[in-house]
């Protein structure tokens, strides 16, 4: 098997010089696909991802974007090399407008960004409809598209996508996961760490099923979703 | 058991600047005169008094008070409210009216309060409570205004304040500590619980305004006019120059009667002040080691996590703001008495607010003997950063001409150094030692 | 003929006078403000800088008097002003060097960059004691006024004069133009807008690609600009003092606080709010009264709510009612 686009290779570590969260864990995305991180509460999923776009210092292993290792590179120059990142909360700017938190998500881009921004307004046509209001004003639903848009700005060559829907309602989740697939059909790999693990598991081309900063299982959305063993973990049977 | 000798060495360094202080001239910083040294002292006493208040907020709980000055002057008036005979007919001619005004006062804003209590938010709840409050504002006025004129028509040359209760000036201190107090509790309520900013700069408008009002109600503290020759605690240079005894027992030390009777003077203020001082240090002390002390750090250290276990930390803040508070409206009366006068025209932020965080800061925040040490210390420097800047820009403008114009505002300017260097210790504490020289344990 | 009358006095001795104080008040708060909102603590050494910039504004109105240049009818300070700015410039990027950038490395709390903010005050205090002194300096010439009451009486016919100073009139236009370059910045700029996104989400301002130490140099020119216009227009409008100075930091913060702390808007608002409640409460309304009033009811007091020596106390009234009722202010400022 070829090396991945993007890899977070046997990652040991955890925040500052905190207790290790992570334990040889390994996540990795390729074009097209979806990667879904699933697992218990306290797994280390949002930590895995973090890892992977070097929020926390590694101990062991290493991350590598399209063959280049990029382990000791900050976040911010991560974002620089392609790495677009959504977190989880305070995820965007609430007291600007939509347009003005699509912009602040170019803000690395010295070239017209006006078509990327033409291509996000495609994608969530609401965000085009409310680009004059303030985003903190908008639905939990729509605030995660703004969210979403603002990463896509500096067109990014990989998507990561901490629990986007959490906090919103069952209607609006389906809706989120139907954009998200509509991203990654652009060719975009999307790497998304979920609590709603049957739903996302449903969309996902590649499932990590971690258990206490470790792989628990590996697979295919769909053979995690047969797995009898992960049913009964964590599917609820 | 090194760290305590390093500490002891510190407080020891002090002493030795002050005995230097009284016995040489040679270096042209020191004065050589034990007058010189025991002022010093005395203030220096004071000013670890108030530190040692101001470490109880800030080093026990982080509360950040810039209003130190305020509750020092609430002090000094408590000295003339407290030990000052009262003015005669001041009461039958107004005094009684200006009480009754504030009381009605105080009832107004009790109303305004109730009225917010009670009724039910929206349109007349505002309307109640304003109207409450603009009708008070002009009762109090039409009653307090007649009173004020007349208090303040009786012998204005000399009086023209209502005076005071006539107590021992001693009584004055604790009664100064319940005055600040009482203003803490109110700006306590108003701004704890809120961010830390907010605090410092609700403190610092207090201050101002306690200023302003010891300027200005001339009944109260006769304003710029000043109050001297408040009682004191300890007895006057006149007569004791004219006490047979004491000439001829200041005669077997060695000294002429003036030099013995200042010296005695000082000297039983400096015992005074040093009795407080180690009674408020051995309280502090107590209570730093208190399961109460080891809460209020505990808050300080993580207020979150306080909170969530069910400590109500804004009222513990609230304590403790009143305590420190007490402590400088304290310190504040024993400094007027040491004045024996009331000049609230003297009274500076930069002096009495922020010169004492430096002492809080430089001393060690946190550590009750570091207050103390930081307080004798940067009181000392404060005195000293004058000559020894004078002696700088001697040194710095030796080469010019004496006459340039240049050379004489420099030297003119000196006095200024202090307020530079003060700044410049506090940063350099800051960036390079924050823990300070005594650090918490 | 009285309404009138009580018209122009109102406007004489309390609006105008009042519009001019609370253009000051709002630059002075819009300093605040960005600090509060870029770097954010209060910033106690505001006052001082205001004083920093208008003492080099001062000097260098002096040098260009005694070289007998001048800007004709308006004062020679407006000449000055630019290197007033630079200088101020120059003196907070280089306390941001030595001193605040140390603090941001470490991440302190924002009650240590407080702390070190009074250190910076003391400081600049000393400084321009030691420069300028701690007297009194006036340094306003060309024409007083736009409007002097004389002139207005005979031109109108009525009793009551009004007066509008230069100094007044100045600070009103050089407010407006320079709030309307700051919020054009703010809004319009890539740069601006850079600098709201890291005041409103820090960590996303970060993963964003905005370089923090950008923002905050910018913020501390913006702030130099701000501060010395706002202190050579007081010192133009009343006189230049070092210790006023430092005590208009209460109503500043005041006003700061009562827009809202980090919102910019607030702080223009706050600004006015709190100089014409100021105004109005430490004016003598016997005159006003006297003509509205019908003789029987004429006041004979001086319908003072307030001595002057109190105006801090309306300040502080204000704040502690801001503290109590809506501690984020009237703009919804950033935290509680």
């Amino acid at each position: 098997m070829s090396e991945p686009f993007l890899i977070g290779d046997r990652m040991t570590g955890g925040y500052g010089k905190g207790p290790d969260i992570l334990h040889d864990c390994t996540i990795a995305v390729n074009p097209g696909e979806i990667a879904v991180i699933v697992g218990p509460n306290g797994a280390g999923k949002s930590t895995a991802m973090k890892a992977a776009f070097g929020m926390l210092t590694l101990r062991g292993g290493s991350v590598r974007l399209a063959g280049e290792d990029i382990t000791h590179l900050s976040p911010q120059d991560r974002v620089v090399k392609g790495m677009g990142f959504v977190p989880q909360s305070s995820n965007i700017f609430t007291s600007m407008t939509v347009e003005e938190n699509l912009e602040m998500g170019a803000f690395i881009r010295r070239d017209d960004f006006s078509e990327t921004m033409e291509q996000v307004y495609h994608l969530f046509p609401i965000l085009k409809e409310k680009r004059n209001q303030a985003a903190g004003e908008l639905s939990g639903g729509q605030r995660q598209q703004v969210a979403v848009g603002r990463a896509l700005m500096t067109k990014p060559k990989v998507l990561m996508l901490d629990e986007p829907t959490a906090g919103v309602s069952p209607i609006v989740m389906d809706e989120l996961f139907d954009r998200i697939i509509e991203v990654a059909r652009t060719g975009l790999p999307i790497l998304m760490v979920e609590q709603n693990a049957k739903q996302a598991l449903e969309i996902a081309d590649k499932g990590y099923v971690l258990v206490q900063g470790r792989n628990a299982f590996t697979g295919t959305g769909q053979e995690l979703l047969t797995d009898p063993d992960v049913r009964k973990s964590f599917l609820g049977g | 058991m090194t760290e305590r000798v390093k500490h002891t060495l510190l407080f020891i360094g002090v002493a030795l600047l002050l005995v230097l202080e009284g016995t040489t001239s040679a270096l042209g910083v020191f004065s050589g005169s034990w007058n010189s040294s025991l002022t010093i002292l005395n203030m220096g006493l004071i000013s670890a008094i108030m530190a040692l208040g101001v470490n109880l907020q800030w080093g026990f709980a982080g509360l950040f008070n810039v209003g130190i000055m305020g509750f020092t002057a609430l002090g000094g008036l408590a000295v003339v409210l407290t030990s000052m005979p009262a003015t005669p007919g001041a009461w039958d001619i107004g005094g009684q009216r200006i009480l009754l005004a504030l009381v009605l006062g105080a009832t107004t804003i009790g109303g305004a309060i109730l009225a917010y209590q009670k009724l039910a938010p929206g349109r007349p709840r505002m309307v109640g409570m304003i109207a409450t409050l603009i009708a008070g504002f002009f009762i109090y006025r039409m009653v307090l205004d007649p009173g004020v004129e007349a208090v303040e028509s009786i012998n204005p040359a000399l009086e023209g304040n209502i005076g005071g209760l006539g107590l021992p000036v001693l009584l004055a201190w604790p009664i100064g500590g319940i005055l600040a107090a009482g203003v803490a509790w109110v700006i306590g309520k108003t701004a704890l619980g809120l961010r830390s900013d907010y605090l410092a700069i609700a403190t610092l408008g207090i201050a101002e305004i306690i200023l302003s009002v010891l300027k200005n109600e001339d009944w109260l503290s006769r304003g710029v006019k000043n109050v001297v020759g408040l009682p004191r605690p300890v007895p006057y240079e006149v007569d004791l120059q004219n006490d047979p005894g004491f000439v001829a027992s200041a005669a077997s030390w060695g000294f002429d009667p003036t030099t013995a009777s200042t010296l005695y003077v000082k000297l039983g203020y400096s015992l005074l002040f040093t009795v407080v001082l180690l009674v408020l240090l051995w309280m502090a002390q107590m209570a730093l080691k208190s399961p109460w002390g080891r809460m209020m750090r505990a808050i300080r250290d993580n207020e979150v996590a306080a909170n969530a276990m069910g400590k109500n930390v804004t009222r513990r803040h609230l304590q403790i703001f009143i305590l420190g508070s007490a402590v400088c409206g304290i310190a504040g009366a024993m400094m007027t008495t040491l004045d024996s006068q009331l000049t609230p025209g003297t009274y500076n932020p930069l002096r009495f607010t922020f010169l004492i965080w430096v002492m809080v800061i430089v001393g060690g925040s946190g550590n009750n003997f570091g207050s103390v040490l930081g307080g004798l210390l940067v009181w000392f420097l404060w005195i000293k950063v004058e000559p020894l800047g004078t002696i700088l820009i001697e040194v710095l403008t030796a080469g010019m001409d004496p006459d340039s114009a240049l050379r004489a505002h420099l030297m003119e300017s000196a006095a200024h150094m202090r307020l530079l260097t003060m700044g410049l210790i506090l940063l350099l504490v800051l960036r390079f030692s924050p823990r300070g020289l005594i650090p918490e344990k | 003929m009285d309404f009138l009358n009580a018209v122009v006095a109102l406007s004489n001795f309390v609006l105008i006078p009042g519009i001019a104080y609370g253009s000051q008040l709002a630059l002075g708060a819009l300093g605040v403000t960005l600090i509060y909102g870029i770097l954010r603590f209060s910033n106690f050494a505001h006052g001082d800088t205001m004083a920093f910039g208008t003492m080099v504004t001062i000097l260098f109105t002096w040098w260009f008097q005694s070289m007998g240049i001048s800007a004709g009818p308006l004062p020679t300070a407006l000449l000055a002003l630019p290197f007033g700015i630079l200088a101020t410039m120059g003196l907070l990027v280089g306390t941001d060097r030595v001193v605040f950038r140390f603090y941001r490395q470490q991440k302190a709390k924002p009650v240590v960059f407080v702390m070190v903010s009074l250190g910076v005050m003391f400081m600049m205090n000393g400084l321009v004691r030691f420069v300028i002194g701690p007297g009194d300096q006036r340094f306003e010439d060309g024409e007083r006024f736009i409007i002097k009451a004389r002139a207005f009486k005979e031109m109108t016919g009525l009793d009551e004069g009004l007066a509008i100073k230069t100094s007044q009139g100045i600070t009103v236009v050089t407010a407006i133009v320079v709030v309307a370059v700051l919020f054009w910045f703010l809004n319009r700029t890539r740069t601006g807008k850079s600098m709201r996104a890291y005041s409103d989400n820090e960590d996303l301002a970060l993963l964003s690609g905005i370089n923090p130490e950008r923002v905050v140099m910018i913020t501390w020119l913006i702030v130099a600009a701000l501060a010395t216009i706002a202190g050579t227009l007081y010192g133009l409008d009343k006189s230049f003092k070092p210790f006023t100075y430092f005590q208009l930091l209460l109503p500043i913060f005041a006003a700061a606080i009562v827009g809202g702390l980090g919102s910019p808007l607030g702080a223009i608002a706050g600004g006015f709010v709190i100089a014409m409640s100021e105004v109005m409460i430490t004016y003598a309304w016997k005159k006003v009264a006297g003509y509205l009033l019908p003789e029987s009811l004429e006041p004979d007091g001086l319908v003072q709510l307030l001595s002057t020596d109190y105006k801090f106390a309306v300040s502080f009234a204000i704040l502690i009612v801001v503290l109590l009722f809506k501690p984020t202010g009237i703009f919804k400022g950033k935290a509680v």
